[in-house]
This record gives structure tokens, sequence and C-alpha cells, in this order.
């Protein structure tokens, strides 16, 4: 069956993956394989003395029992962290850069953080032997809350800095946006926090490795987003040149950013591979995830909103104080600051806008990229900002969006500190969520609710995301003429979001063989030269354009061949492939030959082998995705149970290619969204710094039952900043639907004199907000 | 999970001896508590004595103005009993509103009864109907047999055999879940038995399951949800946590009794 580019093609891969078919990381064993179990604080700050192993390696089934020592003794160096160099602080000087230990070393910052390593012959063997390895600790003042780790006098958990502020960086134009407050007509302002959430990916992390002493060269199978990424880190952290270590990622079960990063037990299993001689497996369970996978978001927020009479944006100040937690992850230092630079001005024309964040460490699991990285954050801000200008304008959500909407007339746009779009049209986006979500009528729900005792609400957002840019991606398609298949490499890594589906539906389309003849294939760094990996909505077009370029390349090559074989100029041969015919022809002439005749035509030739071409592309641009949420809610007044009754979604992602799969996108992201919202918290005992939220039992996750039907459709308006027209669609849903639901919560709540409600909204806080009559969001 | 010895025990006779026979030697019926517990390393048994299959166990039987359910009996089977929804619809509610399909298939209502949980939702049923609690060595009343959290009157080396609950006149069963554990933040059981009017609230309780004698005062006199929802539970005696603070528990015991009774109604 042929399946071309827009089409509806259901997943290639759910068969396997639903019917446990998969292979995860866990799934790989080796031969004489030898099982790894991290010893880990119980403390989130204590100074480290001796960590006494001596009982452990005696222990039964025990091949080894590893500490900081022993890795430092190997050479081996610090877990990445890459982003402190691209952030200053405000006068230019570098930020505090923090060094985390592959185990710890002198001092554990948080609870969770591996202090030794004990392999064993078995998983239950190295359990048991890790709790006989006796680390010394002496207890030391935690401090956990965002902003109480900036004041004077909370316990500073990096000595050598002086305080927990790491640093203290701005964009924009602080004295344009003052100016802007000083003459505006109105100004806005709102307080918030960006609650702490765990990823919590299906798939717990887990790594095996093994060391080839033959050869002098480490593999590492683990599932990651990218595994030219992970090779290049693990070997920079292990002190090895790439060459020396292969990185295989499988099907990975959702990443949502955390599994980009290199994490301790990635360099600890091959060291422990080359020690024992036989290979070492990890596999987190998932109270393991709580305290050692990246967490997302923890931004405390202070923002202004100025404008004129008419309701037009003079400007734009947002202060804000991110949390890092006890060590700066890969890119933790990137996601506050540079990830959301300029995304706070939104879809608006907004002549003056400021950015100021400070950065504090904490004694908390580290805190990284979560799907959407920075700019849901920034979306957030600024809807919120809107919302309550609105209110109290008396203006309807709707409008004050419109008069200051970058009219569709005016793209691409470039007027700074705006976003400079390629393509948009906003106003058309809002006012089809406006018909779908049947907004004008939505005061007969609110009165209908009402007399059923409960209070209703709708809110809206409109929201942008700008997509990752800057990198190359690889691909490779190679004809199988023996087996008429065609072989799709890529350096992308699908984390479950249906990759091989759209490559193979691109494949099909340019070179019309049916989709049951293509593979894909992914995750291993030996077989293409290079990878971007999935990360920041950019797959779509990063591996459609390398694999466009492949195509084209194995087009010509493919004339090139059928021109000699039919006896024609290379020019009156055509390829029939965009019209789902695999076939070369002389133009204007019934001589043809199919493609797969052409590959065991190249096969036969020794200058050319096998009948392949590669594919590189670096040419795409930020795309700018964005649309209109709206969100309808009604809460019980007697108990505060809430419930999302409608939800309407109209986004612009540019060029479809599998609206399904687009669709799955759009709901997975709304619930992500709507999760952190709606319950999701990383609860952090100000005392002992224990995480409270370590399980399912007391971490609340979103279920299907809790959400309504998802009202979903788009308008296609190309991008023109990639080769396909696509705007990246894997992190829009997260990045929209956190303030449409906030914006419905305060709605329904503004009777009961509510203007501020913080994620998330529990049933508990709506009681004490409606029975209390605060003004201010319940703790 | 620590290493221990598994026995499928094939009487309650049996099992009993092996309890008796050392105090490291725990039951296992359907393992909806005590497998977690082990896999996270929280316990340390030295033998699991398993009683989830001996047959004697597993029964549900409707004789006169009662019905008794044998203690291994599954909470699915509970839920789909043609006897239990005729005569106890509320409990059939009740064990179809336990955790979720696989803990309903694998948990069992004396299993439920003996752990006394303070979350857990049959202990409300068994307080609430007044139920029997037999065991291999006596009959207990539900009223001296939940003793606190997590304890109960049964000796350690004694074995629930079967429940008997009598039919109500009127109840129901209604609960706020925790948001997201889904056990119940405060579930409350209403019942107008020939001999009583019971109250009973699970979930809320420092001490576990308990009843609200002024509640079941108000409802002998008026069985209406107006009777019961202006009544507060003092805070003092209530749990609190992160998703449900003591006043808000007591508040919803006030909602959800009102609740229960108005599903009688």
């Amino acid at each position: 069956m042929k399946f071309g580019v827009g089409q509806p093609m259901t997943r290639v891969e759910d068969d396997r993956l639903i019917t446990g078919h998969g292979r995860y990381t866990d799934d790989v064993s080796l031969p004489d394989q030898a099982y790894a179990v991290l010893v880990r604080s119980p403390y989130a700050h204590a100074k480290l003395g001796q960590v006494d192993t001596s009982e452990a390696k005696n222990a039964e089934g025990v091949l080894g029992v590893y500490t900081i020592a022993d890795l430092d003794a190997a050479g081996f160096g610090e877990v990445p962290n890459v982003a402190y160099a691209m952030v200053k602080n405000r006068d230019g000087s570098p930020m505090y850069k923090t060094t985390r230990p592959i185990l710890a070393r002198d001092r554990v910052r948080f609870a969770g953080e591996p202090v030794a390593v004990v392999v064993a012959t078995s998983e239950a063997l190295a359990r048991d032997a890790a709790e006989l390895v006796m680390p010394d600790y002496d207890e030391l003042p935690v401090v956990v809350d965002t902003e109480a780790a900036a004041s004077s006098d909370a316990p500073v958990i990096w000595e050598e800095c002086g305080s927990n502020v790491v640093y203290d960086w701005e964009w924009g134009d602080e004295a344009a946006a003052q100016e802007a407050k000083a003459k505006a007509a109105h100004v806005t302002k709102v307080e918030l926090i960006n609650n702490r959430i765990v990823v919590n990916a299906m798939e717990p992390r887990a790594a095996l490795g093994a060391y080839d002493a033959a050869e002098d060269k480490y593999t590492l199978y683990s599932g990651s987003q990218g595994v030219h990424g992970m090779r290049s880190r693990v070997a920079a952290c292990v002190g090895l040149p790439e060459e020396k270590l292969r990185v295989i990622s499988d099907d990975v079960g959702g990443g949502f950013g955390m599994k980009t990063f290199v994490y301790n037990e990635y360099p600890i299993v091959l060291y422990a591979a080359k020690q024992l001689g036989r290979p070492v497996k990890w596999t987190g369970d998932r109270s393991e995830s709580f305290l050692s996978d990246t967490q997302g978001r923890d931004h405390v927020t202070s923002a202004e909103l100025a404008l004129d009479a008419g309701g037009k944006i003079l400007g734009v100040d947002v202060r804000t104080t991110a949390n890092l937690g006890a060590y700066q992850s890969q890119f933790a230092a990137f996601i506050p600051t540079l990830a959301p630079r300029g995304m706070h001005a939104g879809v608006y024309q907004v002549p003056a806008l400021y950015n100021r964040v400070k950065a504090v460490m904490t004694n908390t699991v580290p805190v990284d990229a979560y799907r959407g990285a920075g700019r849901p954050e920034a979306s957030y801000v600024i809807e919120r900002l809107m919302d309550a200008a609105a209110r109290e304008l008396g203006m309807g959500p709707d409008e004050l969006r419109r008069r200051n909407f970058i009219p569709a007339s005016e793209m691409p746009y470039k007027n700074k500190p705006s976003l400079p779009f390629d393509s948009g049209d906003f106003d058309r986006n809002l006012t089809d969520a406006l018909a779908n979500s049947d907004f004008a009528d939505f005061e007969a729900r609110r009165s209908a609710a009402a007399s059923r005792g409960k209070l209703a609400g709708i809110g809206l957002a409109y929201y942008v995301e700008r997509t990752a840019a800057g990198m190359t991606e690889f691909a490779r398609l190679e004809v199988d003429s023996e087996n008429d298949m065609v072989h799709v490499y890529t350096g992308q890594q699908s984390n479950g979001q249906g990759h091989e589906t759209v490559w193979t539906q691109y494949v099909s389309g340019r070179l019309g063989v049916d989709v049951e003849k293509i593979k894909v294939h992914a995750g291993d760094s030996e077989v293409l030269a290079g990878g971007a990996g999935t990360g920041g909505s950019k797959a779509v077009y990063m591996a459609t354009g390398a694999l466009g370029v492949a195509s084209d390349t194995l087009i010509e090559k493919g004339r090139e061949l059928a021109a000699n074989e039919l006896e024609a100029a290379v020019i009156d041969v055509e390829f029939r492939g965009s019209d789902g015919e695999p076939v070369f022809a002389v133009v204007g002439t019934d001589k043809r030959i199919d493609l797969f005749t052409v590959a065991k035509i190249a096969e036969g030739q020794a200058d050319l082998g096998e009948f392949s071409a590669d594919g590189e592309y670096d040419e795409a641009g930020n795309s700018y995705p964005n649309g209109a949420h709206v969100c309808e809610v009604e809460v019980d007044v007697d108990t505060g149970e809430f419930e999302i009754t409608r939800y309407t979604v109209v986004d612009d992602f540019g060029t479809v290619l599998n609206p399904l799969i687009v669709a799955g996108q759009v709901h997975g992201g709304i619930v992500q969204g709507l999760g952190q919202a709606m319950g999701e918290h990383a609860v952090y005992d100000e005392d002992s710094g224990q995480l409270l939220t370590g399980s399912f039992q007391d971490y609340w996750m979103p279920r299907a039952d809790d959400m309504p039907m998802f009202d979903f459709s788009y308008n296609e308006i190309p991008a023109v900043s990639n080769a396909m027209g696509v705007k990246g669609a894997g992190e829009a849903g997260t990045v929209g639907a956190p303030a449409a639901f906030i914006s419905a919560m305060i709605d329904a709540l503004k009777g009961h004199g509510v203007t501020r409600i913080d994620m998330p909204v529990t049933p508990q806080k709506l009681w004490r907000l409606i029975h209390s009559g605060a003004r201010q969001a319940a703790e | 999970m620590y290493q221990f010895d598994y026995h499928r025990a094939q009487t309650v006779a049996e099992a009993a001896e092996l309890l008796a026979a050392n105090d490291e030697n725990t039951l296992l019926a359907g393992g909806q508590t005590l497998i977690p517990t082990l896999k996270q390393r929280l316990a340390m048994p030295a033998k699991l004595i398993d009683i989830g299959n001996i047959a004697d166990l597993n029964f549900i039987k409707a004789e006169g103005d009662a019905i008794t359910i044998g203690a291994a009996t599954k909470h699915a089977d509970v839920a789909a009993s043609p006897d239990v929804a005729k005569h106890l619809p509320a409990l059939a509610h009740l064990a179809a509103h336990i955790g979720d399909p696989a803990v309903r298939n694998r948990g069992t209502i004396g299993g439920s009864l003996a752990n006394n949980d303070p979350a857990a939702d049959y202990p409300a049923a068994a307080l609430g109907l007044d139920a029997k609690i037999h065991t291999n060595k006596r009959l207990i009343d539900a009223d001296p047999y939940f003793t606190g959290m997590f304890e109960t009157a049964l000796e350690d080396d004694e074995i629930i055999t079967e429940v008997t609950f009598p039919h109500p006149e009127k109840a129901a069963y209604v609960k706020f879940p925790n948001p997201a554990s889904r056990y119940a933040m405060v579930g409350v059981f209403v019942a107008k038995t020939p001999i009583d009017i019971r109250v009973a609230v699970t979930g809320a309780g420092a001490n576990g399951v308990f009843r609200v004698k002024e509640m079941e005062d108000a409802l002998s006199s008026n069985w209406s949800p107006d009777a019961v929802t202006g009544i507060k539970v003092p805070e003092d005696d209530l749990l609190s946590d992160l998703h449900g603070a003591a006043d808000y528990r007591s508040h919803l015991i006030s909602v959800m009794a009102g609740r229960a009774v108005a599903a009688t109604m």
C-alpha cells in the first residue's frame, strides 16, 4: 500500500510495541552479564566521609564495589555540564559552574545521589550487598525551596560560589521596559509559580555496558534521544576518543528531554564492564526514576505588562528565579534563559521586552529540559499576563489578544524584540477556536452549571513555540534488490512518537515504494556519521530534510544507471516515485525499469556495490508552531473536585505529514501540560530535603478518565524556514495547555474574588479558595 | 525482595500451624499490599504461606438475612455476585471501586480486613454493617475487631475465614479518592440495619476506620442528608497529608456522609 505525505497512515510500529515485541534497553542481555545496583544517599545534604565497602565486597555473588576513588583512579571525568559556557551574568562574568562527580565525592547534595555501586552476579544479590555498604554521613542543613534558596540566610550548597545563586542573567532592554511601564495607561502584574514536575517516562532509564578488550572498545546500550550526542558526551565523561565508544538505543519508552542527558549510571556500567571483563547492566526502578531522572520547570516569576489606553502592549518585564537542583545538569543553565529568549513576547507586537533570570542551587534532584524546555514557561507567563490584563480592563480575552497579534499581512515579521516569525495567521486560528468551542454561548453553560451546584469557567490561551534549529541531520537509503526492500537509516531517535511511520510515509512518497517494503532503522552510532536526535520538536523537518537529500541523490544515481540500461540520455529519464511508481522511464517511450532492478544492476558493478545514498541536511531554521487553546471547567463547590468539560485547540503546524500522528502528539502534549496544571508536583520536605511525592501513591499523574475529548483541528500555513514547510508539533500541546486551564479556573472562581491560582490545581486548593474567600493561592 | 520460602497451604489448619511455627512467617492472600511491600524490601518474611487457593475460603453464600463471604474471595467476585447485588448493592458497589481491575482480581476481602489499611474500603463496610468476622478460632464483632491503624484484634496465629454481613434496610458507600493514589481519602459507609444505624468512615481517621456517633444519632431521628452535613468530625482525630489536610478531610466526611445518605433514598 502506498501512503504519501498528508495521509493519516496508522502507525507501523504499534503492533510491535503494544504486543510486547519492542526491544527496550532492559530487553537486551549479553552473555555473562552482571548486574549493578547503586547505593544512593538517604540524606539530601551531608558531608560524606569514608565509604566502607568491605562487608559488601565479601557478600555472596558480589563481583565489585566501587566508589569515586576507583573512578578517579581510572581517569574518569565528571557528568557533563554543557550549558554553563553559554550563560553569562549581567556584568558579563561567567556563571558559577558546578562539577558533578560520577559518584559522590566528599559531599552529597540531594537524596538519591549515587555514592557507590555494587556489581553482582544477580540483581537480587547486588541489592542485598548494597545494603552492606556503609557510607559515613554527617548531615548538613538543607534548602529545597526556590525563593528560600536565594535568600542570604539559606544554607549554601556550593561554598565556593558564596551563595546559592549561580547566575544573574538578563536579556532585552531593561531601560525600554521601564520606560514602557512609566508611560503606560495600565500596568498588569502577575506573580506565579511554575511547579516542579517529575518526568515519569513509561520506560525507566537503563544502561548496559560492555567492553571489548581485543579492540579496547566500549559499547553502551541505553535508551536515549540520540545516540550520537550521547556518544560524544559519554566519551568525554569517560575520557575516550569517540571511536572507542558505540552507543545503541533501540526502542525508547518516552524521553521528554530527560533522556537526552548523560547520567551517572552510564559511565559507571562502562567502568565496571572493563574492570570485570563482563557486561554490566543497570536497570532503574520507578523509585530511582523519581530520585535520579532530571526533573522539570520550577520557576518563580514576577512579571509586568505595560499597555496603552487602547490596550496595545508597550512592554513586558519578566523576572524569574529558577531552581536548578543540586547540580547543573547538561542543559540546565540554558533552559530558563536562552531557550526562551524572546518568547515572553508571545505572538504579539511588543516594542520593549526585558527578562532577568536568577538561578539557584537547592538540595533537590537536578532540573533540566522537559517537553518544551523553557518555552512553556515563557508562554505561561505572557498568557497569564494577557489574561489578567483583559480581566482588569474589562475586555474580552480574545479582544485584547487580537489588538496585539502580529497580523498575517506582516509576515515574515522582523520587528524586534518580538519573535522573527516566518509565517502565521493568529487571528484565523483564534477565530476558529472561538467558533469550535462555542465561546460566545458560554454564559448559558455557566448558568446551567450553577444550577447544578457547579462553578463553570472558560479560559483561553494563544501559545507559540520555537522549535530547534542550527543542527545537522543525517540519513541513508539502501535498496535491497534481493528482497525488494528499502532500508531507511536516520540520525533521529524515536522515543515513541511514531517516527517509523512518518519516515516510511515520506520515503514511500518519494520513491513510490509500498510502505510494507520500507524498513526504518535508527539508534546505532556506528551506522551514520552523525544525528541530531529527538528534542526541540525538530524531528520531522530534520529527518525528512536529510531523507530528501538522500532521495534526490538515490534518484540521480538511478537515472544514470537506468539511462545506461535503457540506452537513453540521462536527461530523458524520469523517475515516477512521486506518482506512486518506483520506476525509471524514458520520456515519450514505453521503456522503463523499476527501482529494484536498477539496484540489482548497481550491485553488479564493482564501483557501486550497493544501491544506496546518503543525505545531510542543515538548512532548517526555527519554526513557530502556534495556536489557540480554549478550556472549559466545572468545579464542585462542596468538595473542590473539578472536571474539564470541553477542550478545543486550533493549531498551525505548517504542512502536516500525517494528521493522525500530529493529533496524537497534540493529545499527548495537552495531557502533559494539563498534568502539570492539574496535579503533578514534586514536593520536597523543607527540613529533610526528602522528596515527599516519591511514588505514584503521592505523585499525581494524569489518567485517561481525567481528560475530556479534545476538539483538535489545524490550519496549514506552511513554514518557509525548512524544506517541508513543517512546524514541529511535538511540544506544542504542552506549551499551550497550562495557561488555558488556569485561565478557565480563575474564570470559574472569579465570583469568589480569586485572581491567582498556581499550578497544580488540586481539589483541596480549590476548596480552600472557595471557602476561605482567599484572594491568594492556597498552599 | 529479600529471599523467602513460599508454601501454598491446602487447608486453614495447615496454614495456621505454619503461621504459629515461626514469628517471621506471613500469610499471603491476594498480595496487593504484601507483594509491593516485599518488592520495596520493607518486609523480610521467612516464609509466605499462601492461603489464596484454599477452596474453603473462596465462596459467597446468601443464607437467611445475611451474606457470608469467604476470606479469600476476590473483590471482583464480590462485585459481580448476583447475591451481593441483590441483598447488599452497597457492598457490590464498594468492591467494584477498590483500586483498579488488576487489584480487584487479586485482592481479597480477608486480606483487606486483616491488613486494616486506614485508606482501605472494606473496613468501612464491615464496621458500617456490623459484620461478624469469623476466624479459625472465634467470631469477632466489627466494633472490637478494628483496634487502630493497621491494627486488629487478630492474634498472631489467627486467620480470618469468612465475614458475615446482615442485609441492611438501607446502605450506601461514597468515597472521595486521594487524587494521586485513588485510595479512599474519605470514604463513608452509612447503613440502617434492623438493629441499628451506623456511619463508618475510612481513609480519614488517625486510628483507622471509625464510627461517627453524632451522625448515627441524627440519622436515627431523621434519615436525610441534611441530618449529617452539618456535623463535623473534630480535626484532631484525623489524618493530614499533602492531598488532604485534617480540616479538608473533616469537611469531606460531612459532604460524603450526606451524599451516602442521599444515595440510599
